[in-house]
């Protein structure tokens, strides 16, 4: 249970796919122009991490080494062409406003990376777990941004507007605002990490 | 689709819908290969190459296989598997042929089928119902748009190994603070009425 725990943790902070390994920026950009447009981004693209992991993971041992990128280009796509299927059906007001990135969740590096260094080298439960922690780190940093990003921009927290319609900075929703939350957020990620080193450190010499 | 549509078309494509700056369409390679002006210049012509003769190819797939058959809802599928056997082509085809463009240009062509930039322009020309003509000029002209903005910030970038900035700033977060000012030089052509 434990080595579970440690691969969900380490999806979801010390390897954080969004603000440690600055993989799939060009979602994480795109769609965050409210907090719900990121939790929804990033729902999606975990529940396919999940099930590519998963897959590609029981597919391991049957995958020829030298055609093993074109085979997880087709299972991830499998993937999301269900994804993009259903919300179409069942959350079709969801699949308008994120448009073009459901489909392009297939060219999405972090699902690549995944599946290139973590689920065809193990277990399938493993790599489910695996899935799941990266993207649960993905929907963490998405939500994130797009609460700044609403926040600054629009005034409202979940489409919730707090201070009427005088409070708005237009240029976080657009897309200069996307860079600059994005650029800011990771600065204040670094500096939290460097004083966590730093403090290891003292403690690490008092000792 | 006449000539001046057509043009208004790629202007569009090129400046005002920036793939980069701002329909955030291949960010990776941009953040990832505008270190320097040469570099950032190979990837944009490797990059050209392969959306124009994408655009081609998965307009023909669309229109005259998968639509017919009632097949459509495959597309993701059947443009992602032919983006990568085009760009194995176009590797194989310059090794043999134009050796001095495949030493150029080597390092970015397999790059390129993970370049969301390729497969959202070939979406986009389904979705936006373009014609054969239009749809080459689409990705063509979004293309230049992604070259352009690639050699702009490597010249931004040019300047920012100069500066000093904070060091939790240092690397990627200012990087795409800039960008984020290139990106609200861009938003000026949001504005632009055309028509």
């Amino acid at each position: 249970m434990n080595r579970y725990k440690s691969i969900l943790c380490n999806g979801l902070i010390t390897h954080n796919p969004t603000f440690v390994q600055l993989l799939g920026m060009c979602p994480t950009l795109a769609v965050t122009t409210s907090a719900i447009n990121g939790l929804a981004m990033g729902l999606s693209t975990m529940v396919v991490l999940m099930f590519s992991n998963l897959f590609i993971s029981l597919l391991r041992k049957f995958i020829p080494e030298q055609i093993r990128i074109a085979a997880y280009v087709v299972v991830i796509a499998g993937f999301v062409s269900a994804i993009d299927l259903l919300l179409q059906a069942f959350l079709p007001e969801l699949s308008g406003t994120l448009g073009l990135y459901i489909p392009l969740i297939v060219v999405n590096c972090i699902i690549f990376a995944r599946a290139e260094s973590f689920a065809s080298k193990n277990p399938p439960i493993d790599s489910m777990m695996d899935g799941v922690g990266m993207g649960f780190g993905f929907t963490l940093a998405l939500t994130l941004i797009g609460l700044c990003r609403e926040f600054l921009g629009n005034g409202s927290i979940f489409g919730i507007n707090l201070f009427g319609q005088s409070f708005s900075m237009l240029i976080f929703i657009m897309p200069a605002g996307a860079f600059l939350t994005l650029g800011f957020l990771l600065a204040a990620v670094r500096k939290i990490s460097f004083e966590k080193k730093q403090e290891s450190k003292d403690e690490g010499g008092a000792r | 689709m006449n000539v001046a549509s057509l043009l208004l078309l790629a202007f569009t494509a090129i400046v005002v819908e920036n793939f980069i700056f701002s329909q955030f369409y291949g960010i990776c390679p941009f953040l990832g290969v505008s270190n320097k002006p040469s570099t950032a210049f190979g990837m944009g012509m490797a990059v050209t190459c392969v959306i124009t003769l994408s655009s081609f190819l998965t307009w023909l797939l669309y229109h005259h296989i998968l639509d017919p058959l009632g097949i459509s809802y495959l597309s993701t599928i059947a443009f992602i598997v032919v983006i990568a056997a085009l760009v194995q082509l176009i590797e194989m085809f310059l090794k043999k042929y134009v050796p001095v463009l495949y030493e150029a240009l080597g390092i970015y062509l397999p790059l390129i089928t993970t370049n969301c930039a390729v497969l959202g322009s070939a979406l986009i020309n389904i979705q936006n119902g373009y014609n054969l003509m239009a749809s080459v000029v689409f990705g063509f002209s979004s293309a230049l748009g992604f070259t352009m903005a690639m050699l702009i910030f490597a010249g931004v970038r040019e300047r920012l190994v100069f500066a000093d900035p904070p060091k939790s700033f240092e690397g990627l977060p200012i990087l795409l603070v800039s960008a984020g000012l290139v990106a609200m030089a861009f938003a000026g052509f949001s504005g632009v009425n055309i028509g």
